[in-house]
């Protein structure tokens, strides 16, 4: 009963670290430029299909497919907000959200188009392999997507805080006109939020592709997630994202063990309701600006 | 020989508005000018336009040989005409040296970075202390020192500066023009706009009155403090 218990926590614990890697990359877009990415989870549902179609092709692991998953999804967040986003990032937030979720509604239909409305899973004995600590079973694939979705996120917070260009970030969100009063190309600083925002969730797909049958439908999901962990963790806080991350996905895990699997998403929404009751800024939320 | 920035017939304004109406002024190479004028003249919105924040409607802004009329503010930036905005605009949240490193960004003076560093500290000793506070803590004398020392990062062969003495104190604003007459002698070319007549044509050598988004009227310092007009209005004889 205990070992029930405890493998759910673990469980709950690594498959948060790959939620927070989403709920990080909406966090950064939203910190930078005041943008809610509504098509956030289709752009994870993207990079499920790749770490899909990857194996598909050559049977490697889906981890591998991150790095095109980075560079495919930077690329097409980059673009789409400078060449179309940011004629929108000082409109009113109504015809923002009709941008974001036509994006969303043209991922969807394409992935139809494409892949068919049918789950497709990747079998592999892989998926099987666990590792044993102290008596425990670790499910491997979980615990190397958890383990690269650390790192991408320390990776992220680490350029944030160190670089120039990452505090050029900061600088735009924090002070936009000041930011331009000095020459920052705040249109580059925008796309490369989107492009950003947008490979977390593009590598977040291809560590999910194992563990979730991959389906278009599956986006809307994930957006809702994102959402639930960003306002749990604290809007723009980068640190929050990670914490309610983790939260959702311990929660998750002890619903599917103590009530059943398909629970999973009342116990995220009572915490959600919980926190926005006690704590209506989230748990680190509070203080504005990106990164913090 | 030109004049280092010589703006010829400028429009600007904002959406559904017109507030210049056709400026010309011009900066001599060494020089310190003044812009002086009431609230609302369209003071900011010139400084603005030259800075490439704002897109002029019609004329030239020739800075440096260079026509910079309808260019970002990068561009401007990187050609050498630094912009200190109206209200400071630092980041706030970002320490001192941050704002600063961010003001030398760019690729005319990115290579410089550290030996810049030194230079603001040298000129803002006070900075130097405070490098590692947020810049929103300092006081508002120490965060005008912070957007000049961040103009400065980007080795400016001219700098814009919009109402700097605003919100000071009389002894804040007198080290201010000190420091604004000490980095016109390193070389550094001075737009100054002030509501603060008396003491900035007192450090400049020429000055323009603008009003309703019109010169109207521009001489040496001598003549326009010596104008009736002047007198009356700005400084209240
Ligand atoms: N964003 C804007 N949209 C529309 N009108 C504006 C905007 N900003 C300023 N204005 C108008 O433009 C005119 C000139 O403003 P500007 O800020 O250039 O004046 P100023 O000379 O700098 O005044 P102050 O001394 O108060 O700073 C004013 O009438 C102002 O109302
Ligand atoms: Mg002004």
């Amino acid at each position: 009963m205990n070992e029930l218990y405890v493998g759910a926590l673990i469980n709950g614990l690594l498959i948060g670290a790959v939620y927070a890697l989403i709920a990080t990359g909406l966090n950064l877009i939203f910190g930078v430029m005041r943008v809610v990415n509504f098509a956030h989870g289709e752009m994870v549902v993207i990079g499920m299909y790749m770490g899909y179609g990857l194996w598909r092709l050559t049977g490697w692991p889906p981890i591998a497919t991150i790095p095109f998953a980075l560079i495919g999804l930077f690329a097409m967040g980059y673009g789409f907000q400078r060449w179309i986003g940011n004629a929108f990032v000082a409109r009113p937030q109504h015809v923002q959200f009709v941008l974001y979720i036509g994006l969303a509604l043209v991922i969807t239909g394409v992935h139809a188009v494409i892949f068919g409305p049918d789950p497709m899973g990747i079998q592999s004995a892989a998926s099987f392999d666990v590792y044993r600590v102290a008596g425990l079973r670790i499910d491997a694939t979980r615990l190397h997507a958890a383990l690269a979705a650390c790192v991408l996120i320390a990776l992220l917070w680490a350029w944030l805080r160190f670089s120039l260009t990452g505090k050029a970030l900061h600088a735009a969100a924090d002070n936009l006109l000041g930011a331009r009063a000095i020459g920052i190309r705040t249109n580059h600083i925008f796309a490369l939020a989107m492009g950003m925002g947008a490979a977390c969730a593009g590598a977040a797909g291809a560590l999910l592709a194992p563990l979730y049958d991959t389906q278009p439908y599956l986006a809307s999901e994930f957006t809702l997630l994102a959402f639930i962990i960003v306002i749990v963790g604290g809007l723009a806080s980068l640190p929050g994202a990670l914490l309610g991350g983790v939260l959702v996905g311990v929660a998750e895990a002890f619903a599917a063990v103590v009530i059943e699997p398909s629970a999973k998403s009342l116990f995220s929404y009572g915490l959600l309701i919980i926190v926005l009751v006690l704590m209506p800024q989230g748990l680190l939320g509070g203080r504005q600006g990106a990164g913090r | 020989m030109s004049a280092l920035l010589s703006v010829d017939q400028l429009q600007s304004g904002y959406e559904g508005v017109a507030i210049l109406n056709g400026i010309d002024l011009h900066v001599d190479r060494g020089e310190t000018v003044a812009v002086v004028g009431a609230n609302g003249a369209g003071k900011t919105t010139l400084i603005r336009t030259l800075g490439g924040l704002l897109k002029p409607r019609a004329g030239s802004i020739l800075f440096d040989a260079k026509e910079m009329a309808g260019s970002a503010s990068d561009r401007v930036c990187e050609a050498g005409l630094a912009h200190v905005p109206e209200g400071r605009q630092l980041f706030a949240t970002l320490s001192v040296e941050d704002n600063l490193r961010l003001g030398g960004h760019l690729n005319r003076s990115r290579a410089r970075m550290v030996r810049n560093l030194t230079r603001v500290y040298d000129i803002f000793p006070r900075l130097g202390e405070r490098r590692r506070q947020q810049a929103g803590s300092l006081s508002g004398g120490e965060q005008q020192m912070v957007a000049i020392g961040r103009a400065l990062m980007a080795e400016p062969i001219l700098m814009m500066l919009d109402e700097p003495s605003l919100g000071l104190s009389p002894i804040m604003v007198a080290t201010l023009f000190d420091v604004i007459g000490q980095l016109n002698r390193d070389g550094i070319s001075i737009l100054l706009v002030e509501q603060n007549v008396a003491e900035s044509l007192a450090v400049a050598a020429r000055g323009y009155v603008l009003e309703n988004g019109e010169v109207v009227l521009a001489g040496t310092s001598a003549a326009l403090l010596g104008d009736d007009r002047v007198r009356r209005a700005y400084l209240g004889l």
